[in-house]
């Protein structure tokens, strides 16, 4: 690569669904994912991810605008995208009737190494990805994690420029989640371009250079997770409370404090607050709950999570929900 | 550490260098294929054994009762169709394998990497033959150990059997593309459900001047009733009547709705794999 600053380059991408087939569709994607990076497109479910991999990877036509990847464009040069991508996640499955060994096998055969390179790089990856003692065994029989990392193994099998993983850690539990996202971090240290997509905050704060939020089918904001927190405005005054009843009068006191973009968590009892103020808002906050007799379990000042970002530009941008609801 | 594997697909690969490709990957995805059967032996076995339990039924449950218009023993009238029906129940199992490939994402896989959708369809149709190859032999030596037999040459037997695998072949791509749009594995039922009003409406088990006249005049147009009609006189069976334009020209029909059936669903199923989320 290193010819292209860019591996990925999105130009007002357009899709839409006719009556027989549905899914989210673009209303004119725009993306730019620099060479090396990972990448992280966000979105709530229905807000056209998965329609853009599928663009991106040529297993769905677009409608309208350009897109180009590892240099080739998605529409005209089809057969040379996909010679240089690989694809893992929710839509491209592993066979679960074969082995993790035949699976692996068959996949370094059809990415023409030859049969012994192709025999021994299964094995290669089996180890790599922690799955000596399961490659005898049906995938169908497999565990969600033991499933994702074989998926993640077979689109490796020769390195690809650019990987496409469609929401990896969906339905895993934490340790398998861990253990997905050091393969994917890996990945960019031997020189693969990764764009990732899901609907976790964390994942994608934990993983990626660069963020995407997607909704309806268009990016509507983009940047470093950490400007994205920044751009939300600040630190959040965050107040646990003991009791259910206390949340309504803490929330009360907390509004004539910080800004205006309360959340309020009732299933645990959580209000947090932005505030510009840091140490005045703390004292503030502390000497108000003292005067009400209120007790606090916890008061703490805290960086805004990707989460609150996310439900920031996606709930109260007004992006109307008439479109969703269509 | 994961480590990486120098890229070697070739981008551009020569005219020779293609066809070589092409041929790993039909191979490579016909014996994904056969790995599958050694997963699921009792299921395929059943699929072979299935067609003889039919032949029993019909031919010792029902066959007492049935009479051959024109004369001749029931049984080697059935043969015949039974060989055309096996052909043609080969279809739900196509239709299954590939419904269940395209809603897993197993054909999203394939579709996003080097490979030509030719080298998916004849790796998928390959083992498929493979397997109603077995299927008819099975049945045929069946039927020689109850005592059916052709009477007109081993040339005119082997004719008979040529036509009855080109039905199976057309219909198997009449499957794949089938397959491609039932989405997923619930539809199917469906399909399965149609198999047997679709077989049964035919010359198969019983002549169709016994018929109601209207009824015998769609059986008669089944593609099934021309191979089976066809089969019959290739075989010296009985049960030829040639009263119909039909049945008159079985042979050139047992060829016709095969090639006319390939010419439409073999470019659909292929344009379908190719924009399957289109």
């Amino acid at each position: 690569m290193g010819a292209h600053a860019y591996a990925i380059q999105a130009r007002n991408v357009k899709k839409h669904y006719g009556r027989t087939k549905e899914g989210p569709g673009l209303n004119g994607l725009t993306l730019n994912v620099p060479a090396g990076s990972i990448f992280g497109l966000l979105g709530p479910n229905g807000a056209g991810k998965t329609t853009a991999v599928k663009i991106l990877t040529t297993l769905l036509r677009m409608d309208e605008g350009s897109a180009t990847v590892a240099g080739y464009d998605v529409s005209k040069e089809g057969h040379l995208v996909r010679s240089r991508i690989g694809l893992a996640g929710q839509y491209a499955a592993v066979d679960e009737q074969l082995t993790g060994y035949q699976n692996l096998e068959m996949f370094g055969r059809l990415n023409r190494l030859p049969k012994g390179q192709a025999r021994r790089r299964a094995e290669e990856l089996l180890t790599q990805f922690d799955l000596t003692e399961a490659a005898g065994r049906a995938v169908g029989k497999y565990s969600g994690g033991m499933r994702r990392r074989l998926d993640l193994a077979a689109s490796l099998i020769v390195s690809p420029d650019v990987l496409f993983v469609d929401e990896p850690t969906t339905g895993l539990d934490p340790l398998a989640r861990q253990e997905v996202w050091g393969a994917i971090r890996s990945l960019k240290e031997a020189g693969t371009t990764v764009l990732l997509t899901t609907q976790y905050l964390e994942e994608a704060d934990q993983l990626a250079d660069l963020v995407s939020i997607l909704k309806d089918g268009r990016v509507i904001r983009e940047g470093t997770p950490e400007a994205l927190k920044s751009s939300f405005g600040g630190d959040r005054l965050e107040v646990t409370l003991l009791r259910q009843e206390e949340v309504v009068k803490a929330e009360r006191i907390l509004r004539g404090i910080g800004g205006a973009f309360v959340l309020v968590d009732n299933a645990a009892n959580r209000i947090s607050v932005p505030v510009t103020d840091r140490t005045g808002s703390l004292l503030k906050a502390a000497s108000a709950f003292a005067d009400s007799g209120l007790e606090p379990e916890d008061i703490v000042l805290r960086r805004p999570t990707l989460d609150e970002v996310f439900i920031h530009f996606t709930g109260q941008n007004g992006v109307s929900n008439k479109e969703e609801s269509r | 550490m994961i480590t990486m594997e120098r890229n070697v697909k070739n981008i551009q690969p020569s005219g020779a260098a293609r066809i070589r490709y092409a041929f790993t990957d039909v191979w490579v995805l016909s014996k994904r294929e056969l790995l599958h059967w050694g997963g699921n032996p009792w299921g395929i076995m059943i699929g072979w054994l299935f067609p003889v339990m039919m032949l029993l039924m019909f031919g010792y449950l029902f066959g007492g009762a049935m009479a051959v218009p024109g004369g001749g023993s029931y049984f080697e009238f059935l043969m015949p169709g039974m060989f055309a029906m096996t052909m043609f129940f080969g279809v739900e199992s196509t239709v299954m394998a590939v419904t269940t490939d395209a809603s897993k994402g197993v054909t999203d896989r394939f579709r996003s990497m080097p490979i030509h959708a030719s080298a998916v369809l004849l790796g998928r149709c390959m083992v498929d033959m493979l397997n109603s190859v077995i299927g008819l032999l099975v049945l045929i030596v069946t039927g020689l150990l109850l005592g059916w037999g052709w009477h007109e040459g081993a040339d005119h037997a082997l004719g008979a059997f040529g036509l009855l695998l080109l039905l199976r072949f057309s219909l198997l791509w009449v499957g794949i593309f089938v397959g491609l749009h039932a989405t997923n594995p619930h539809n199917v039922s469906m399909v399965q459900l149609l198999v047997w009003p679709v077989g049964f409406l035919s010359n198969v088990f019983v002549d169709t001047t016994t018929m109601p006249a209207w009824l015998g005049a769609i059986a008669e147009f089944n593609p099934l009733s021309a191979t089976s009609t066809a089969a019959r006189e290739l075989f010296g069976n009985p049960g030829l009547r040639g009263e119909s334009w039909m049945s008159e020209h079985a042979l050139l029909l047992a060829v016709g709705w095969p090639v006319l059936l390939l010419a439409i669903f073999l470019p659909l199923a292929v344009r379908s794999y190719r924009r399957l989320n289109r």
